[in-house]
C-alpha cells in the first residue's frame, strides 16, 4: 500500500509536540499534549486506511475498492469519543489538583521521596527469634483447665 | 483414590461452618475421611503385596497430555497407609488437644484435613506436575498450620521461614521435573522412573529434584527450618513434622532411587548431607532443654539417616529405608503426641521445669518408653528390626569395596549412638525425679487422650514381631533395584549374632555413655557454639533482600510522573527502533499527498502543534490545540470520512468548552517549567517518539499486502446490519463489543469526573425549578410589554431560569440565540441518531449535539437553567444508556441467536412514508444516552458545581 508523505509527517510532527507537553510538569501541558498524542494516534489509524476514497456509504455506483476502508474509520470514531472522556477526567483532576494546591503542576510523589531519602536503614530487624515459648499452655492452669485458661499464655502475644 | 481426594477436599471446605455447631467433635467429624482412605488402602492391600498396581486416570489437560493419575504401588502404598493412619489418629487426638474455646478452632481443623488430602494426594500422584501441584499445596498448608497462632510474631515468622524454604526448594524441584519430563517425553513418574533418561541434562534434572527434596526433608543445609516449625500446635508437629510433610523429601528420594541411583552424584550428595544432618540434628537435640525441640532436632537427625539410608540405592538399603521411614512415623508421632499431653500435665515443656511425671502419669511413661525404646533401636521393637536391618545392608556394600558404604556406615552408627542418648535424656526428661523441682501434681490420664499416640506405639512393637511379614508386604518395593550378589537381607527380630548386632549394641552402649556424662556433653556443646549457623545465614539473607528491593524501589520509584513516563517511551523507542532497524518490508510507493490540500492542512496543523508547545499562556495553548483538532476534521471529510468529521469537529467544540469553565479558575499563565537541561532532554525523546511513529507507520502500511477485511463490509452492513452507512453499522452491530466497552470506558470517565468534583456523592443538587410554574411567570412577564422598557434587573428573561443570573452575566444575544435553536438541536440530534444507520451521524454525533444544545442552554442560563434543560440526572442517563445496549446484544440470546444480532421491520406509515425500523438503532440510542450522560457529567461538574463553590466562597470572603 502507498503511504501519503504528508500525512506521516503530520503525524510525527503531532507526536513529537504532544510527547514534549506531556514530559512537563505542569498538568495542564500534559493534558494538551495527550490530546495532541491522540489526535496523532487518529492520524496513524487513518493513514492505515491507505489511500483516500470515497465516503463509505453503500449506494448509487460506489464500489467497496472506490470507499475509504472503513474498519479504521469505526476505530477512530471511538477513539475519538475515549479521548474526549479520558480528557474530561484529566480536567477534573486539574480542577481538583488546583482546588486542593492552588498549583498545577505534579509534584514528586512524597512517599517515594521519603523512601530514597531513607535508604535501607527503615528496614527493620524484626526476626523471629527462632525459639518457640516452651508451652502452649500457662503453668498455672495445668491441672484446672477454666474456659479462658488456653487464652491467657504466659507470653501474653500469643492471642 | 481421586474420589477420596475429592471427599478430603470438601469435607476441609464445610469443616469451619460446622466447628459452631460441634466444637471439638468436628475432629471427629474430620477424622473420618483419612480413616475411609486407610481402609481404603488396606483394602487394595492383597493386590499392592501381589506385585500389582492401582491406577487411575482422569485427563486434565489433553491437549498437553497431562492427566490426573493416582497410581498405588508398594512404595506409594506404605506411605499412604502412614498418611491416613496417623492423620485420623492425630486428627482424633486434637479433639482431646483442643478446647471449645480455642480461636480459629474450625479454620485449623479444616486446614489440617485439607493437608491430610494434599499429602495423600502427593504419595499417589504418578503426574510430575500433578506431584507438584501437591507438594506446593503442603507447602501452602503447612504454613498455615504452624501461624494457627496468628497473634504471635514467632508463630508468623516461623511460619514464612519454612514456606520460603520449602516453596524455593519446590520451584527448583519444578525446574528439574520440567527438564525430566521434556527429556522422556512423558510426565507420567512411573514412565520416568522406568526407562530414567541418561546423560548431564539428566543428572542436572535430578540434582534440582533433589534440592527440593532435601529442603522439604529439613536436610542441611536446609535444616534449620524445622526447629523453628515448632511453634505450630503440637498435633502439627506430630503429623507434618514426624510423619507427613518432611516425608515427602525421603518419599521423592526413594521414589527416584530405583531409577537414578547409579546417576553421578547421587548417592555421594545424599549420604554426605545425609550424615552430616544426622550427626548435627543429634548433638544440638542433646542440648535442648525444650522437650519438643529435643524431638524436633532429633527428627532433623532421623530425616539425614532415612536420607542417607533411602538414598543409598542397594536392594537391601532400600527395604531397610523404608522399614526404618515406617517405624520413625510411628515412633515419633507418638513422642510428639505424648509432649502434647505432658504439656497438658505440667504446663511447661521445658525438661528442667518437669519433675515426677511419671509416677504421676504412669500410662504416658510407658507409651512413651515404647516409642523411645523403638527409636533407639532397642529390641524387639520395630525400630531395632530396622536398624539391624540399615546396618547389614551399608556393611555389605562397604566390605564389598564400597568407600562411601564405610561413610554412610559410620555416620549412622556414631548417629544412632546420639540417638540413643537424648532418647534416654527426653525420657529423664519428661517423667524422672529431678533435685531442687517440685514434683508434678496429681493428675488423671485420660484414656481418650491417651489412646491415639498408644496405638501407634504398640504397632511399633507389633511390627517388630511380624517383621517377616512386613518384609513380605514391603520388598516388593526393594525388589525394583537391581538383584545384587548374594542372597537378599530379609527383615526379622532375630538374626543371630551377627556383626550388625555388635554395632548396634556399641552404639546403645556409646548412647548411654553420653547421656550418663551429660553434664559434660552440655559444657562441651556450650564452649563449640559459634555465631554462624544456617538460621542465621537465612535471616541475613532475607535483610538482604528486603535492602535490595528498599534500593530498587528508591532508585526506579522516583516518585515523578515525568521521569516513569520517559523511561516508558526511552524503552519503546529502543526496543521498536530496533525492530525496525531490521525490517525488510518497506513499501514500495510513496505519494506526497492524496490531493493538495492535504499539504495545507497539514502545515496549519503541524504549526499549531508545535507553537502549543512554545504557548506561555493557557487559553492561547488549548486554541492551538484545538486548531489540529478542527484539522483533523477538516482531513477526515477530505478523505471520505464523514462520519469521523462531523464527530471530531463537536467534539473540538465541548473539549473547547470543558476546557474554557476549568481554565476559569486557573491563572492565565502557564508556571514555570522544567530547566533547560530538562528540555533539551525532552525534546531529544520527543523528536525520537515522532521519528520512531512514523516509521512504524510506513512499516506498517508497506506490511499490508492483503486486500483489507472491510471490502465485504458494505455487503454485510447492507444486507445484514440493514443499513448504507457502513462506519454506524459497524459500530452498532457488526463490531458492536468494541463499541461496548466503549461505551463502559465512557461512562468510567464520567463517573470520575463527577466524583473528583462532586466530593461527597455522585447525584448533584442542581436546582430543579418547576417547569410549569416558570413558564407561567414567563408568560405573564411577556404579555406585560412594559416590562421591556423597564430597568436592567427587571429586564425580560428568554429563559427559565434566564433571571437566576447577575444581570451583568447575562447576554441578551446568547439567551435569544439559544431560544431559539435549544428544540431544533435536539431534533436534528434525535434525527442523527435514526438516520445515521444509513447516512452520516449516529449515537455519537446525535449525542455530542443534544450534549452541546444543553452546553448553550447552561452558558446562557447558568446552573438553574441547565437544572432546567436537563430535569435528568446524569448518571441516570448512562444507566440506562448502558442497559439499552447491553439488552441490544443480549435480548437476540433469547430467540436462540448470537448477542448483537439484529432484525429490522418496514412498512407504509401514514404521512411519513416508507420507512424501516432495525433493531440495531436501539444500541445507537443507548450509545446516545451515554454520550448525552458524559456531556451533561462535564457541564455540571465542571460548570454547575464549579460555580456553586465559586459562590459559596464568594459568599464567605
Amino acid at each position: 500500500m502507498s503511504v501519503s508523505l504528508v500525512l506521516v509527517v503530520l503525524m510525527a510532527v503531532l507526536y513529537a509536540s504532544g510527547v514534549y507537553l506531556m514530559l512537563e510538569k505542569s498538568l495542564t501541558r500534559v493534558l494538551l499534549g495527550f490530546l495532541l498524542v491522540g489526535n496523532a494516534t487518529n492520524l496513524l489509524l487513518l493513514i492505515m486506511a491507505g489511500r483516500a476514497g470515497l465516503a463509505p456509504i453503500v449506494g448509487g455506483d460506489v464500489t467497496p475498492e472506490q470507499m475509504t476502508d472503513p474498519l479504521p474509520q469505526a476505530l477512530i470514531l471511538t477513539a475519538i469519543v475515549i479521548t474526549f472522556g479520558v480528557s474530561a477526567f484529566l480536567m477534573a483532576l486539574l480542577y481538583r489538583s488546583w482546588r486542593l494546591s492552588q498549583g498545577d503542576s505534579l509534584e514528586d510523589d512524597a512517599d517515594d521521596v521519603a523512601m530514597r531519602r531513607r535508604g535501607d536503614t527503615s528496614i527493620a530487624n524484626d526476626e523471629a527469634d527462632s525459639a518457640p515459648a516452651d508451652s502452649e499452655f500457662g503453668a498455672d492452669h495445668a491441672d484446672a483447665p477454666s474456659a479462658t485458661a488456653r487464652g491467657a499464655a504466659p507470653d501474653g502475644d500469643r492471642r | 483414590m481421586l474420589a477420596l481426594l475429592v471427599a478430603f477436599a470438601v469435607v476441609s471446605v464445610v469443616l469451619p461452618p460446622l466447628t459452631r455447631l460441634l466444637g471439638r467433635r468436628i475432629f471427629w467429624v474430620a477424622a473420618l475421611v483419612p480413616l475411609a482412605a486407610f481402609v481404603h488402602t488396606i483394602a487394595v492391600g492383597p493386590t499392592i503385596i501381589g506385585g500389582g498396581t492401582v491406577v487411575e486416570a482422569v485427563p486434565w489437560i489433553p491437549e498437553l497430555a497431562l492427566s490426573l493419575t493416582a497410581r498405588l504401588d508398594v512404595l506409594s502404598w506404605v506411605l499412604a497407609l502412614v498418611v491416613t493412619g496417623v492423620g485420623a489418629l492425630v486428627l482424633l487426638y486434637c479433639s482431646s488437644y483442643f478446647r471449645d474455646s480455642e480461636d480459629g478452632l474450625g479454620r485449623f481443623a479444616g486446614i489440617l484435613l485439607a493437608f491430610a488430602g494434599a499429602m495423600y494426594g502427593l504419595v499417589v500422584a504418578d503426574d510430575v506436575f500433578l506431584l507438584f501441584v501437591f507438594w506446593e499445596l503442603t507447602s501452602v498448608f503447612s504454613y498455615l498450620l504452624i501461624g494457627h497462632y496468628t497473634a504471635s510474631k514467632t508463630s508468623r515468622g516461623a511460619a514464612l521461614q519454612a514456606l520460603l524454604v520449602t516453596t524455593l526448594g519446590g520451584l527448583v524441584m519444578l525446574v528439574g521435573l520440567v527438564l525430566l519430563a521434556v527429556e522422556t517425553g512423558t510426565s507420567r513418574l512411573s514412565e520416568i522412573i522406568a526407562t530414567p533418561p541418561e546423560g548431564a541434562l539428566a543428572t542436572t534434572a535430578v540434582m534440582l529434584v533433589l534440592v527440593g527434596a532435601l529442603s522439604k526433608s529439613a536436610i542441611v543445609p536446609f535444616h534449620f527450618w524445622l526447629p523453628a516449625a515448632m511453634a505450630a500446635p503440637t498435633p502439627v508437629s506430630a503429623y507434618l513434622h514426624a510423619a507427613a510433610m518432611v516425608k515427602a523429601g525421603i518419599y521423592l528420594i526413594a521414589r527416584f532411587a530405583p531409577g537414578f541411583a547409579e546417576v553421578p552424584l547421587w548417592r555421594e550428595v545424599l549420604v554426605i548431607l545425609g550424615v552430616a544432618t544426622m550427626l548435627i540434628g543429634g548433638w544440638t537435640a542433646l542440648r535442648q532443654t525444650d522437650l519438643k525441640l529435643v524431638l524436633a532436632h532429633g527428627t532433623v537427625s532421623q530425616l539425614g539417616f532415612l536420607t542417607v539410608v533411602v538414598g543409598y540405592g542397594t536392594r537391601d538399603a532400600a527395604l531397610a529405608g523404608l522399614a526404618l521411614l515406617l517405624a520413625h512415623a510411628l515412633f515419633k508421632s507418638t513422642l510428639f503426641l505424648a509432649v502434647g499431653v505432658v504439656d497438658h500435665h505440667a504446663g511447661t515443656r521445658d525438661l528442667r521445669k518437669i519433675s515426677g511425671l511419671g509416677r504421676r502419669a504412669p500410662l504416658l511413661a510407658i507409651v512413651t518408653a515404647i516409642a523411645l525404646a523403638s527409636m533407639a533401636g532397642l529390641p524387639p521393637l520395630f525400630g531395632f528390626v530396622a536398624k539391624e536391618a540399615v546396618f547389614t545392608a551399608l556393611l555389605t556394600d562397604a566390605a564389598d569395596g564400597a568407600l562411601i558404604g564405610w561413610v554412610a556406615l559410620v555416620g549412622v552408627a556414631a548417629g544412632s549412638a546420639l540417638t540413643v542418648a537424648y532418647s534416654a535424656r527426653f525420657f529423664w526428661g519428661a517423667f524422672a525425679r529431678k533435685s531442687g523441682v517440685a514434683d508434678a501434681k496429681p493428675i488423671a490420664e485420660k484414656a481418650g487422650f491417651l489412646l491415639p499416640p498408644a496405638l501407634l506405639a504398640i504397632s511399633g512393637l507389633a511390627l517388630g514381631f511380624i517383621a517377616p511379614l512386613i518384609d513380605t508386604a514391603i520388598s516388593g518395593y526393594s525388589r525394583t533395584f537391581p538383584e545384587a550378589g548374594g542372597e537378599s537381607y530379609h527383615l526379622a527380630l532375630w538374626h543371630g549374632l551377627e556383626p550388625a548386632l555388635a554395632i548396634s549394641a556399641a552404639t546403645l552402649l556409646a548412647g548411654l555413655g553420653l547421656f550418663w556424662q551429660r553434664a559434660r556433653v552440655l559444657d562441651l556443646q556450650r564452649n563449640a557454639v559459634s555465631g554462624v549457623s544456617a538460621s542465621t545465614m537465612y535471616w541475613s539473607s532475607m535483610r538482604t533482600i528486603d535492602r535490595l528491593a528498599a534500593r530498587t524501589t528508591s532508585l526506579t520509584q522516583r516518585g515523578s510522573l515525568a521521569f516513569y513516563l520517559g523511561v516508558i517511551l526511552v524503552v519503546f523507542v529502543l526496543v521498536v527502533g530496533a525492530a525496525l532497524v531490521t525490517n525488510r518490508t518497506w513499501p514500495t510507493e510513496l505519494r506526497l499527498w492524496d490531493y493538495p490540500a492535504q499539504l495545507a492542512i497539514g502545515v496549519i496543523m503541524g504549526v499549531a502543534a508545535v507553537a502549543a508547545t512554545r504557548a506561555g499562556k493557557r487559553f492561547q495553548a488549548v486554541v492551538l490545540v484545538g486548531v489540529t483538532g478542527i484539522g483533523m476534521s477538516a482531513l477526515f471529510a477530505l478523505q471520505g470520512a464523514p462520519d469521523l468529521a462531523l464527530t471530531q469537529i463537536l467534539v473540538e467544540l465541548v473539549t473547547l468548552v470543558a476546557f474554557v469553565l476549568v481554565l476559569r479558575r486557573l491563572p492565565a499563565r502557564l508556571g514555570v517549567t522544567h530547566t533547560s537541561s530538562h528540555r533539551l532532554l525532552r525534546a531529544v525523546i520527543a523528536i525520537a517518539v515522532g521519528l520512531v511513529m512514523a516509521v512504524v507507520a510506513v512499516v506498517a502500511l508497506g506490511a499490508r499486502t492483503d486486500l483489507p477485511i472491510s471490502l465485504e463490509w458494505a455487503e454485510l452492513a447492507f444486507v445484514q446490519g440493514h443499513g448504507s452507512n457502513v462506519v454506524n453499522v459497524a459500530l452498532v452491530d457488526l463490531r458492536g463489543w468494541d463499541t461496548m466497552g466503549e461505551l463502559s470506558v465512557v461512562i468510567a470517565a464520567a463517573t470520575g469526573v463527577a466524583s473528583l468534583i462532586f466530593i461527597s456523592g455522585r447525584t448533584d443538587d442542581l436546582p430543579r425549578i418547576a417547569r410549569s410554574e416558570a413558564r407561567k411567570t414567563l408568560r405573564a412577564r411577556r404579555r406585560r410589554a412594559e416590562d421591556l422598557s423597564g430597568d436592567e434587573n427587571s429586564r425580560n428573561s428568554w429563559l427559565l431560569a434566564g433571571r437566576t443570573l447577575a444581570p451583568r452575566n447575562r447576554s441578551i444575544l446568547l439567551e435569544v440565540v439559544v431560544r431559539l435553536t435549544f428544540h431544533a438541536l435536539i431534533v436534528v440530534s434525535v434525527y442523527l441518531v435514526f438516520a445515521g444507520h444509513n447516512a452520516p451521524g449516529g449515537g455519537f454525533a446525535g449525542g455530542l449535539v443534544a450534549g452541546l444544545a444543553l452546553v448553550g442552554r447552561y452558558l446562557a442560563g447558568g446552573r438553574h437553567e441547565l437544572g432546567a434543560a436537563a430535569p435528568v440526572d446524569a448518571g441516570r442517563l448512562l444507566g440506562v444508556g448502558l442497559t439499552l445496549s447491553v439488552g441490544t446484544a443480549l435480548v437476540p440470546l433469547f430467540f436462540g441467536a448470537d448477542p448483537l444480532t439484529s432484525t429490522w421491520v418496514e412498512g407504509e406509515v401514514w404521512l411519513l412514508g416508507h420507512l424501516e425500523f432495525v433493531t440495531s438503532t436501539v444500541f445507537d440510542v443507548g450509545v446516545y444516552l451515554v454520550v448525552i450522560g458524559l456531556v451533561l457529567d462535564v457541564l455540571r461538574s465542571l460548570g454547575a458545581e464549579v460555580d456553586r463553590q465559586l459562590e459559596t466562597e464568594g459568599a464567605t470572603k
